[in-house]
Order: structure tokens, then C-alpha cells, then sequence
């Protein structure tokens, strides 16, 4: 990724910030000009909620260039508390404690890195929940 | 010394990564005893840092913990202070890093500062000048590492990860005030016990000499000096918190300073951690203030190699019995762990 697009994608990436349609409270995430239900244009700025659920993931042995080095690792679609659904890594989970419908929370972490040189990309992943905050 | 106005702690939260390399699987891998470190060092395990995880993610968890304490709007915060000796940029501020992710403002003063192991204390110095000068609202200091130790190095045994934030306010800001300043000192000088040349990946240090003339002169002095300053006895303080390179140095410290065990015991982490570098005192310190109660008067003092130490006198108020609870504490951190074999221990450090 370049450093511009990384730079411009910030907020959504490190913080999960969202964009709440005012007309529809439809929830636009990545966050969008136009409302992607019903095509408004007024927004008000929305945190994803910290927790959520697993409800499907796909344990990658075979990575893209850059992550040889993390394998195995896990892609999992988690629903938030608020219904909003997310494709996102998960981590700190061994691959055979992982199952559908775990409790998730969210981690700051490293996602990738332009080589040794480059610029770090983090990013929000999410965790088995393990404490009660 | 003192600010000219009154300063006060308004949250604090600390974060320890998962992962636990207990000192038997390291002394397996290099044919040693690890009776030495178990048994005169006090070192259990030490927490390992994941492999996407680094000094910036390991504060940012840590900063979002204080925040929920504090209960403010990370707007409202004016300054970031990382220390570390293990930023993952060798120039890019990890306190940027820190600020972007909790979403503060733009208007802020953010840096990060080296002083070997008491760099986080140092960060804890200059919010408290910045807030008691009336510079700032907020002021955030954060000590957090990733600590290395070369492999079989006596280091390696106690090169732990895991860091803390403080966030401070001036007392008339602060509805729900946690600890009240009393004073601080720093003590240094030039003292060459523990060091790291440029583009070397693992610290240096000079055997037996890390111990009188440098750890037990500093952390001795700086708490002697704040004590006179202040004109207070070891037996005022509920609690005392040193740095933890080991758990034989600060106890020692403890003895040779009048204290009792009964005052040091709790804040001791490391044998359950490591030695968190930048943020071992301040993390010891978190694991104070999870469990202090108003009117207790904890004393801190740090140690970084090089070599300097600072000491801080807190007397704890009733806004902690509010806040303790919003955040999970350091015991709950210490108590979640998964053990790790050296193997993985080499992958999650990018060692191999």
C-alpha cells in the first residue's frame, strides 16, 4: 500500500471510524460519499463497537507476498454488537482454539510492513475477549 | 522539586502481550541452570511480545486502558510522551502513532524520549511540569518495551514486554482525582553499567557493575533526596515501587533503604513479566494503584542505565475507588497467558 493511501485510510483503519447516514442511521463502513442504502450525503462521525462475534473464518497457510513469515494465521468475519460486519484477522488464537461464535474484542497490532525500510501499517485486528472491559 | 500548581494522576492502564517464555525453556535451549534465575534473580517467565505487535501497539493498548480510567475526551490531552529503547522507528515518533489511533487532537506536543530503562518515568516528569505550569490540561506519559536481550545473554532470561500509561491533570481540572503529587527528584550521572551502539540489535553491560555503583547508588539517592525533601521516613509509605531488572536488585534496595516487605511485595512484577525496561516501574506502579486505597502514600522510583533514577511521592485519593474498575488491571493482564517453547518464542521476536 502506498504511504498516501495509508495516511488517507487512517481513521477508518486504526480507529474504526465510521460514517452514520443522518437521513437513514444506515452505518457506512468503509466510510462512503454517498449513503450505500439510501444515497445521502450528510453523515456524522461513528466508532464500530469494541466487541463482537465470529461468525465465519479461513485459516491462510498460502499468503500474499509479505506475510510468508505469519502463517498460519486467521481471516475471520466478525459481527459487531451494533450488526455491522467486518472482515478482519484475527489474533492471539492458536488455529485449533478458533470456532464460530467466539467472543471477539478489538487490538491495536501491526498488520504490515514495507519491508525493512518502509513504512509500518497498523491497524485494528481482533482477540478472543478475555477480560470483562 | 515541585509544580507550581498541584498535580494529580487522572487515569492510568497498563497491557502485557499473552505470550510467556518461562527461564527453564531458555536455560533448555543454552545447557544452563536456570536455579540462578528462579531462585536469586526471582524470575518465573517473561512476557513475549507477538509478532505483530511493538512498542507502538503495546502503548496504544495501554493509552486506550488509561483513557477509560480517566474518562476524558482524548481531545482534551496535550502532550504524548513515549519512553522506550525499542521504538519500532529509529526516526518517526511512536508518540504520533499513539495519538492517531485514540484520536486525539492535532494540537498536541508529541515525542518520544531514551533513557534507557527510566525513560517512561522521565515522560511522567515533563507532563507533570507541562500540566502544573498551566501549559497544558492533560498530559500523557507512557513507558513501554519490547526489551532485548541477546541470545544466552544472562539478559535474555528477564527481557520481558509490556508497558504503561499515566494520564495527569492539574487538580482544579479534575473532578475524580487518583493520586496527588507530593514531589519528585531525578538523580543522575555518568555511569556506563548498560548501553547499545547504533545499528546493534542487543544492549551491552558490564556484569556486577550494574549493581552498586549504578542501580543501588541511583535509585538509593534519588530516594533518600525526594524522602528529605519532603521530610518523610520509609514507614510513611504504604507501598514503594523500584525498577525491576530482577526481583533480587529492588528488594535489596527496599532493605538497604529501611523499607519492609510487606511495602514492596506488591508492585513486584517481574517475576511473573520480565523486566519491561521503560515500563517496568511504571507498570509495577499501575499494579499499585489497582489495588491502593485512599490516604495510602506510595513512593516511585525509577532506574535507567547511564545512568540516572526519579522518584515520585503519591498520596491516593478518593477518585480511584470510582476508576479502578473501568479497565482490566495488571494481575488480570499476568493471570491470561499462553506459554510458548523457544521455538516460537524465535519466530514471534523475528529472530528467525
Amino acid at each position: 500500500m502506498s504511504v498516501p493511501r495509508y495516511w488517507r485510510e487512517m481513521p477508518y483503519r486504526i480507529r474504526l471510524e465510521a460514517r452514520k447516514c443522518k437521513l437513514c442511521n444506515y452505518v457506512n463502513y468503509p466510510p462512503r460519499t454517498k449513503c450505500y442504502k439510501c444515497g445521502a450525503s450528510e453523515f456524522e462521525k461513528y466508532y464500530l463497537p469494541q466487541r463482537g462475534i465470529l461468525l465465519s473464518f479461513s485459516i491462510i497457510r498460502n499468503p500474499p507476498t509479505g506475510f510468508e513469515k505469519t502463517t498460519p494465521y486467521v481471516i475471520g468475519l466478525v459481527e459487531l454488537e451494533d450488526g455491522t460486519k467486518l472482515l478482519t484477522q484475527i489474533t492471539d488464537v492458536d488455529i485449533d482454539e478458533i470456532k464460530i461464535g467466539m467472543e471477539l474484542e478489538q487490538t491495536f497490532r501491526r498488520i504490515s510492513e514495507d519491508g525493512d525500510s518502509g513504512i509500518i501499517q497498523y491497524g485494528i485486528k481482533f482477540r478472543p475477549k478475555y477480560l470483562k472491559f | 522539586m515541585r509544580p507550581i500548581i498541584d498535580v494529580v494522576i487522572s487515569g492510568w492502564g497498563s497491557y502485557i502481550p499473552i505470550y510467556r517464555l518461562p527461564v527453564e525453556e531458555i536455560a533448555r535451549v543454552w545447557g544452563a541452570s536456570s536455579d540462578h534465575f528462579k531462585r536469586d534473580l526471582l524470575i518465573d517467565e517473561k512476557a513475549v511480545a507477538g509478532l505483530d505487535e511493538d512498542v507502538a501497539t503495546i502503548s496504544v493498548e495501554a493509552a486506550k486502558n488509561a483513557l477509560l480510567r480517566a474518562k476524558i475526551n482524548p481531545e482534551e490531552i496535550g502532550a504524548i510522551f513515549v519512553g522506550t529503547e525499542s521504538k519500532p522507528y529509529a526516526v518517526k515518533p511512536t508518540g504520533t502513532i499513539v495519538a492517531e489511533a485514540i484520536g486525539a487532537s492535532k494540537k498536541i506536543l508529541a515525542a518520544d524520549f531514551e533513557f534507557a530503562c527510566k525513560a517512561g518515568t522521565e515522560c511522567l516528569q515533563c507532563c507533570i511540569a507541562l500540566v502544573g505550569s498551566n501549559m497544558i490540561k492533560y498530559g500523557m506519559a507512557i513507558g513501554a518495551d519490547i526489551a532485548e536481550g541477546a541470545p544466552s545473554d544472562p539478559l535474555e532470561y528477564s527481557a520481558g514486554s509490556g508497558g504503561t500509561a499515566i494520564i495527569v491533570a492539574s487538580r482544579n481540572q479534575e473532578r475524580e482525582p487518583v493520586a496527588l503529587l507530593e514531589g519528585s527528584t531525578s538523580f543522575v550521572s555518568d555511569t556506563p553499567d548498560f548501553w547499545r551502539r547504533p545499528k546493534k540489535d542487543y544492549p551491552s553491560h558490564a556484569e556486577a557493575f550494574t549493581g552498586d555503583p549504578a542501580y543501588f547508588r541511583h535509585v538509593i539517592s534519588a530516594t533518600k533526596l525526594l524522602m528529605e525533601e519532603l521530610s518523610l521516613r520509609p514507614s510513611d509509605f504504604k507501598y514503594v515501587v523500584f525498577h525491576q531488572p530482577n526481583g533480587k536488585f529492588p528488594i535489596r534496595a527496599a532493605r538497604i533503604l529501611g523499607f519492609k516487605k510487606e511495602q514492596i511485595e506488591p508492585g513486584l512484577i517481574v517475576p511473573y513479566v520480565g523486566n519491561l525496561y521503560s515500563g517496568s516501574s511504571l507498570t509495577g506502579f499501575s499494579a499499585i494503584l489497582d489495588l491502593a486505597m485512599p490516604g495510602d502514600r506510595i513512593l516511585l522510583t525509577s532506574y535507567g542505565s547511564g545512568a540516572g533514577s526519579d522518584a515520585f511521592s503519591f498520596i491516593v485519593e478518593n477518585g480511584i475507588l470510582a476508576k479502578r474498575d473501568n479497565a482490566p488491571k495488571v494481575f488480570d493482564y499476568i493471570k491470561h497467558k499462553k506459554i510458548i517453547d523457544y521455538a516460537l518464542y524465535c519466530k514471534l521476536r523475528r529472530k528467525i
